[in-house]
């Protein structure tokens, strides 16, 4: 054992069980080693002696002084006087029992006591592995020598045996790694096709009726494959049979596809036309030119169009505009000119016009001219109010066209009279092209030019005739027969037109028929006019009485009183025995019929040759005339005996040559010597009519509307006697006048009263 | 009657205002037109889709019924479209200068 103050201070690291062994070493004290050499770190430390400062100083004597101690085996530290309560005794009590056992240092091992149970099973593992070990290696040997021997035996099973763990090698090799590549190779993409469709109910609709067009077609097809063998029926049909149900098939019973199938098929066919159009403007034209009749129409409108926008403040006035100043200004009015009306080709002079009497804004015009020397083809151009711009349609004559007049119950239908003498009726409706019926040289046609046609009401035989008069002296009635026009000599003007030389104006059929046959100073003009069919158009309810006069063949009365040529003569459309006539002489004069001794009943002097005139068809004592100036003059004899209302020049440098009411709307057509129709509009003051409807252009009476209701045709009669009676007495007026005025002159004696009665 | 549709185009051209005439095919290729290449290329393109929008819309109203006209009235222009048969009839017409 170290002294106790005596502190050992070592350079390495020791186990414990090591310090007893120091210890002894210490206490032998050997002699101190010399330090170790630099660097030499296994060489043994270098041990110094360390005394603290107040350690005793010993001497030899007392060092060696022998100090007994005692071991006890009593605790020092253990507690004597231990008390417990004792729960038996019910008191504390010292405890006598005293652990004296302390515990310094334990440690636990391996070492097994041999005598142990644990130790006893330790011993027989080991020896029976022991055991196993000396069988295994006694087998291996047998093995080896038994191989040896050139047996062939197994080696012993040594998958029990423990390997030697330390003496085991692993041993791996690695192949060569290739690297990762990727590679890849594309077909060409297959076809592809965007298709789209949409199905709504109306192409589901189409849909059905193609398809039972088709099975019409089939069974049309049918009896005519039954009838023969089918390698006889015609191709076409084979192909159109055959179509169909090749069609079904690729549809596969899929609506949508049915169409799609159709429209490849059609557009393969129509393939030639669209590569034809994408050639060029002309081949487009091509395309175009085989369009059917519903482009043709598609562009008429489109033109319609283009002219209404064009022409908009035209229409507006014709449909909203009246003159304000009318409201000031009583006993005058004005004409508003809106649209003009050229001749297709050239110049001729406007010889004709005539309103459809189905529709309000179509008429016909010819085209001819006055001149008998200057003599051109002639034409008939159906305008439109809605397209001033072109001619709805035109139809080309050899011969000027003096005359034309519509069909009143078939409007397609019309009748025209030329220069040569010849008539014929065209279909309004076709294009272009020959008329339907033609009267010539061989058939019988006017030596002279015919001077006025109107279409005649047969209602007993019920076919379609129409009278033409002629400058012959002749008055033919034409009937349209299924092939040809027959004519038929109504009357025959010539002798008795020489007889009247001087001027005498004929009138056949007192409400009918009415003829005029002035001689006109001239030889060559004998017969002008005949106002049968107007006659007959205005007075419906006297077609009886009127056929019997017209067929009569006779002069029923004479009216004579111009001094030159009449040019146009009109009955009133509203008062059954009142006509107005037209004439050379610059004067407009109104007949009575009644009174046909007494002359023209009123006259106005308008200051030019009068070339056309006519009554409204609003009111029994408006009319209108046209002269050679170039003047439209509006009459109403209601408001003033003596002058027109209105004296307007609406054209320049040419002289207006016929004129037409508009049977509805408040306008008037005026031609020209130039070729131009113009439209005028009435202003309110001309367009007065004596019943409640006084400014009503659009009153629809009797005539213009025959089909309206019972009602209407009832109110249309009132309308009409209501203006019969205004105009009666407006002449009964006029008429007191002029016997006063006659006599006055007679009592003058200064006769040469104009007017002798025949 | 058949050169009579060129014919009214052509007179349709001539109106005052109208800018221009274009008939375009079924299958949306030109056949005739007056305006520039860039013009017509344009209303070639757009017009006969609304025509054909504008159809379906009165067709599925009433599937008896069909389209006659379209009439498109713009701040500058007044369009006119007619579909007929194979063809798109267009009109293009400036109302304000024909005044």
């Amino acid at each position: 054992m170290a002294p106790f103050g005596a502190l050992l201070k070592r350079g390495g690291k020791r186990g414990a069980h090591r310090d007893k062994a120091q210890a002894q070493a210490d206490a032998a004290e050997p002699p101190p080693l010399p330090p170790p050499p630099i660097g030499d770190e296994f060489a043994v430390p270098v041990r110094e002696y360390v005394r603290p400062d107040n350690q005793l100083q010993l001497s030899e004597a007392q060092l060696g002084e022998e100090m007994p101690r005692m071991l006890t085996a009593t605790n020092p530290t253990a507690p004597k006087n231990l008390a417990r309560f004792n729960m038996k005794e019910r008191c504390f009590k010292f405890d006598a029992m005293v652990d004296q056992t302390v515990a310094h240092y334990s440690s636990s091992g391996w070492l097994l006591h041999k005598s142990s149970e644990e130790a006893k099973k330790q011993g027989d593992a080991e020896r029976a592995e022991a055991e196993a070990a000396a069988k295994f290696q006694s087998e291996v040997e047998r093995a080896a020598r038994e191989k040896e021997a050139g047996m062939d035996v197994e080696p012993p099973d040594d998958s029990r045996q423990l390997r030697n763990r330390f003496n085991f090698g692993d041993r791996a090799a690695q192949t060569f790694n290739y690297p990762l590549r990727e590679g890849g190779t594309m077909t060409e993409p297959p076809p592809t096709a965007t298709t789209t469709g949409s199905c709504s109910a109306w192409e589901v609709y189409d849909e059905y009726l193609r398809d039972a067009e088709r099975q019409r077609a089939e069974e049309a097809a049918k009896p005519k494959g039954g009838a023969r063998r089918p390698s006889t029926a015609a191709p076409g049909h084979a192909a159109a049979a055959a179509a169909p149900p090749a069609a079904g098939a690729a549809g596969g019973g899929s609506t949508l596809q049915g169409p799609a199938a159709e429209a490849a098929a059609a557009a393969a066919q129509r393939g030639g036309a669209a590569a034809a159009a994408a050639r060029g403007d002309d081949d487009g034209d091509a395309a175009l030119s085989a369009a059917g009749p519903a482009v043709a129409a598609a562009a008429a409108i489109l033109d319609r169009m283009v002219v209404q926008n064009a022409l908009a403040d035209v229409a507006m006035d014709f449909k909203y505009w009246d003159d304000a100043t009318d409201s000031f200004r009583p006993g005058e009015g004005s004409l508003l000119p809106l649209w003009t009306f050229k001749c297709p080709r050239g110049r001729k002079h406007v010889t004709s016009i005539a309103w459809s009497p189905a529709y309000t804004d179509m008429f016909a015009v010819g085209y001819g001219s006055f001149h008998f020397h200057r003599q051109t083809g002639g034409l008939v151009a159906i305008h439109s109010l809605k397209n001033p711009a072109a001619a709805e349609n035109v139809f080309v004559t050899a011969s000027g066209v003096m005359a034309v007049d519509f069909h009143p119950t078939f409007p397609n239908l019309l009748a025209i009279g030329c220069y040569d003498g010849s008539v014929a009726v065209f279909d309004a409706r076709r294009r272009g092209g020959a008329p339907l019926y033609q009267a010539t040289a061989r058939s019988g046609k006017h030596s002279d030019a015919v001077w006025q046609v109107a279409w005649q009401e047969d209602e007993l035989q019920k076919t379609l005739q129409f009278a033409s008069v002629s400058t012959d002296g002749d008055v033919v009635l034409w009937t349209l027969t299924r092939s040809e026009l027959a004519p038929e000599r109504l009357m025959r003007l010539g002798a008795r037109a020489a007889l009247a030389a001087g001027g005498a104006v004929a009138a056949a059929a007192a409400a009918a028929a009415g003829a005029e046959a002035p001689g006109g100073g001239a030889a060559a003009a004998a017969a002008r006019r005949v106002g049968g069919g107007v006659c007959m158009h205005f007075h419906w309810a006297d077609g009886r009485e009127h056929q019997y006069l017209a067929f009569s063949s006779e002069f029923l009365a004479s009216f004579s009183g111009h001094g030159m040529a009449v040019y146009s003569v009109r009955w009133n459309r509203l008062h059954p025995s009142v006509f107005l006539s037209a004439s050379a002489d610059w004067s407009l004069r109104v007949w009575d019929a009644r009174r046909a001794a007494a002359g023209p009943v009123l006259s106005f002097d308008l200051g030019d040759a009068v070339g056309d005139a006519a009554w409204a068809p609003y009111a029994s004592t408006v009319a209108a005339a046209v002269t050679d100036d170039g003047r439209v003059h509006v009459i109403d004899v209601a408001a003033n005996r003596l002058t027109p209302l209105c004296s307007q020049k609406v054209v320049r440098s040419a002289r207006l040559t016929r004129l037409a009411f508009n049977a509805r709307h408040p306008i008037l057509l005026v031609g020209d010597s130039k070729g131009n129709v113009t439209c005028l509009k009435l202003s309110p003051n001309l367009r007065r009519s004596g019943g409640g409807a006084a400014g009503a252009g659009a009153q629809p009476h009797a005539a213009a509307a025959p089909a309206a209701g019972v009602g209407a045709a009832a109110a249309g009669e009132r309308f009409e006697a209501a203006e019969r009676q205004r105009l009666d007495g407006v002449l009964e007026v006029a008429l007191k006048g002029r016997r006063a005025a006659v006599a006055a002159a007679a009592a003058e004696a200064a006769s040469g009263g104009s007017c002798a009665a025949a | 009657m058949a050169s009579s549709v060129t014919e009214t185009l052509e007179r349709v051209q001539k109106h005052k205002g109208v800018i221009g005439v274009l008939v375009v095919g079924e299958e949306g290729q030109v056949v005739k037109s007056t305006l520039d290449e860039a013009q017509t290329a344009d209303y070639a393109g757009l017009i006969p889709g609304l025509t054909s929008l504008a159809r379906s819309m009165v067709r599925e109203l009433d599937p008896l019924n069909d389209l006659e006209f379209l009439r498109i009235r713009s701040v500058k222009h007044e369009i006119m479209v007619a579909p007929r048969d194979e063809f798109v009839l267009i009109v293009i017409q400036d109302p304000s200068a024909a005044q």
